[in-house]
């Protein structure tokens, strides 16, 4: 059952209403902030890089978008400041950017609000009132367009470290630049693993999609249906459901009753959820379910019914490594400012950011056109990286081909540990699920 | 196949009677009272939370969080309806839709504010776990919801007619002047309405915390349904309102599981539609 679209828009108008009287309230204390940043601001003014950011800091995403406020402020905080104990990890070990001068980097903050017309606009008024040398965001991928369509416009480069809608670098955009792994990704990711798997003794033929009616849903499905059949392994059966449904038993007894090898899960958290209760209450238990991110890495996912979800495997990009690494030392700066674990989202905006102030570093400038040909130049490598990608190196197309995801597993139901590919494993893949 | 059919008829059956159990109170407020409250789904949702307080503080189950949510939401039912139910409803149909539109909005958000957007459930066994009869699962917190919904649609039933209270509230839903004039005082008799139909949620709710996840949100998604059970039973109809929830459960489940679950909502309201084309009033509503 879902919401009829006339109830859902009385609330989005009566929520927007809402929102723009606070706005005017917000606006001016921004206003008064601005005001006295400007101030301290002028004598130190060219040994600051500017650099925009939109994200969803209220409405629906809110709690995405204030995560990834926190992830860029951290990582602000290892770029302005020395932190040795990052070793060689890109932009950390000196105060400030070496290429240019010691100069510091000053994230300025967006709200899109959820809306593709209000991220809009905050990217224009980033560009022309804050002058900012770049732009990151906008988490929502309908948003990321419409922002990035003004970057492109006045020749601004756009980094989104994890919009992941395809068309989104099929617009042949000369400033858009994407790090994160996309659905064509996955497919690989999922097909190896599973191949991995099956080199392993497990049974990995059967594979079923169960996913959602949304935007996201339909296409990584679509993605992973057509991508699975080219490899030559069609998949054997395909469940869609509304989502937010009130019930997902018929779901479950058809799983139940076609007996897959492997269930691969793309659902928001609400689904998720629901589908692991009524997976414990119908005793269905497939011999492997793969996660598709997203609810199953919520944090409220693990808290809720991870005790009875033991043994789902996941992608992400993020692992948090042995201890004394970078990317645990991040981790815990990350916990320390938002008390909760990075997550896969967090991180890859993050990672985002330090490709964006890495290739400002390299140009030795602020200059929009400068940044952009230092852009297309990079070449980074694993070890220069916080996320599991194999690298960074855009297509003229702006995206990353060496974005790439791990297999993490939940195998004692609290926390993901990565088990896929052996390179990067902590521990050995359990099969079959284990469940509750 | 056939044995799969049983145990989805089966847990269609225990969905309907859900569905019933939280329309309860919608019958009563939407179908006799004539008030659309769109506030209803988030009176479900505040049952839900009372039934999460009471077990993170107290460690309780729905034995003491059911009664619980059923009195907290009681009192809010009085409370709204002297606040704000009594003004709106001598305006227009409007004024009803927007003042229970703000205090749903008004009750999510508070909700939102204090904790937070993060979704929550209460533990697998805090209502006995599932029962297995003859390989048909039965899970026992989906069980307590279908009873618990059969002893509030008979005890509202006998309520309205056989009781000289469900006789007074009648009367005043009827014509509130003509009661008004045989001695029966409309606003306590809308008070009580309003205390009976969002206790009857609020149990609903907590009942539903059993077995659902736990967000601000949760009213949106379970509202919708409570509304079409209402008018598929027949406005005014307490039993309508049972077999109409038992109906739209079994349909749901099988078209679910039959045809896909894509197109269950399909299945569902197209049948809804086409059963209101030829019986407006609903299944036992009177014409």
């Amino acid at each position: 059952m879902r919401i009829p679209a006339s109830k859902s828009l009385a609330i989005g108008w009566i929520v927007s209403e809402r929102q723009k009287k606070f706005n005017h309230v917000v606006g001016f204390l921004c206003a008064a902030a601005v005001s006295l940043a400007l101030a301290g601001q002028a004598c130190a003014q060219d040994k600051t890089v500017k650099i925009g950011a939109v994200f969803p800091l209220s409405g629906n995403a809110a709690s995405a978008g204030n995560h990834a406020k926190a992830a860029l402020e951290v990582a602000m905080d290892i770029i302005n400041n020395a932190h040795p104990e990052l070793g060689n990890f890109p932009l950390a070990k000196n105060a400030g950017l070496a290429g240019l001068g010691g100069a510091k980097v000053e994230v300025v903050f967006a709200d899109n609000q959820g809306s593709p017309a209000t991220g809009q606009n905050q990217a224009l008024r980033l560009i022309t009132e804050e002058k900012v040398a770049a732009l990151t965001g906008a988490y929502q991928s309908g948003i990321t367009l419409t922002a990035s369509a003004i970057a492109e416009k006045y020749g601004i480069p756009f980094l989104t470290g994890e919009s992941v809608a395809a068309n989104l670098t099929e617009r042949g955009f000369k400033w858009f630049f994407r790090t994160t792994p996309i659905a064509s990704d996955f497919v690989n990711v999922y097909h190896d693993f599973l191949t991995d798997m099956k080199a392993a003794g497990a049974k990995t033929d059967n594979v079923a999609l169960v996913h959602d009616n949304t935007e996201y849903g339909t296409s990584v499905a679509n993605t992973l249906a057509t991508g699975f059949k080219e490899k030559g392994q069609p998949i054997a059966l395909d469940v869609a459901y509304p989502s937010n449904a009130t019930d997902l038993q018929s779901q479950v007894l058809q799983l139940k009753e076609k007996k897959p090898d492997v269930v691969i899960m793309i659902s928001y958290t609400s689904d998720a959820i629901l589908f692991a209760k009524t997976s414990q209450a119908q005793d269905y238990k497939p011999p492997m379910i793969i996660a598709d991110d997203s609810g199953y890495s919520d944090p409220s996912f693990i808290k809720s019914v991870g005790k009875i979800s033991q043994g789902v495997f996941n992608r992400s990009s993020w692992s948090i490594g042995p201890a004394g690494s970078p990317t645990a030392i991040i981790a815990k700066l990350y916990k320390e400012k938002t008390g909760d674990e990075m997550d896969d989202t967090a991180g890859r905006e993050m990672q985002g950011f330090f490709v964006l102030v890495d290739a400002i570093d390299r140009a030795g400038s602020s200059d929009p056109a400068k940044i952009q040909a230092a852009l297309k130049a990079t070449d980074l490598k694993p070890e220069q990286l916080m996320m599991g990608y194999k690298g960074v190196k855009f297509d003229d197309k702006g995206q990353n081909i060496l974005a790439s995801a791990v297999i993490i597993q939940l195998q004692d139901g609290e926390n993901y540990v990565a088990v896929w590919p052996k390179a990067n494993a902590e521990k050995a893949p359990i099969v079959p699920y284990k469940g509750w | 196949m056939s044995f799969v059919i049983v145990q989805v008829i089966v847990g269609g059956l225990l969905l309907g009677a859900v569905y019933a159990l939280f329309s309860s109170g919608l019958t009563l407020v939407w179908g006799m009272m004539n008030v659309v409250n769109f506030a209803h789904g988030d009176f479900v949702m505040l049952g839900m939370y009372v039934a999460y307080l009471v077990y993170s503080l107290l460690g309780a189950g729905p034995l003491i969080g059911a009664p619980l949510a059923m009195l907290v939401l009681a009192t809010l039912g009085v409370v709204v309806y002297f606040s704000l139910i009594r003004d709106i409803m001598k305006g227009p149909m409007l004024a009803q839709i927007l003042g229970t539109f703000g205090l749903a909005l008004l009750l999510r958000y508070s909700v939102f504010w204090w904790f937070g957007a993060n979704f929550l459930t209460l533990p697998e066994n805090v209502v006995g776990g599932t029962l297995d009869l003859f390989g048909i699962r039965i899970q026992a917190a989906r069980l307590l919801a279908g009873i618990v919904a059969l002893v509030v649609t008979l005890g509202l039933h006998l309520l309205l007619t056989r009781t000289s209270l469900g006789s007074k509230m009648l009367a005043v839903a009827e014509d509130s002047t003509a009661a008004q004039l045989m001695g029966i005082r409309p606003d306590s008799m809308q008070a009580v309405a309003w205390a009976i139909a969002a206790g009857a949620t609020g149990l609903a709710g907590a009942l539903i915390a059993t077995f659902f996840y736990i967000v601000p949100t949760v009213g949106e998604t379970l509202a919708i349904v409570a509304f079409v059970t209402v008018s598929l039973g027949g406005f005014g109809s307490v039993p309508g309102a049972l077999v109409a929830g038992l109906l739209i459960g079994v349909i749901e489940s099988l078209s679910g599981y039959l045809i896909g679950a894509i197109y269950q909502d399909i299945v569902v309201y197209s049948l809804f539609l086409g059963f209101l084309w030829f019986r407006p009033q609903g299944l036992m509503g009177k014409s």
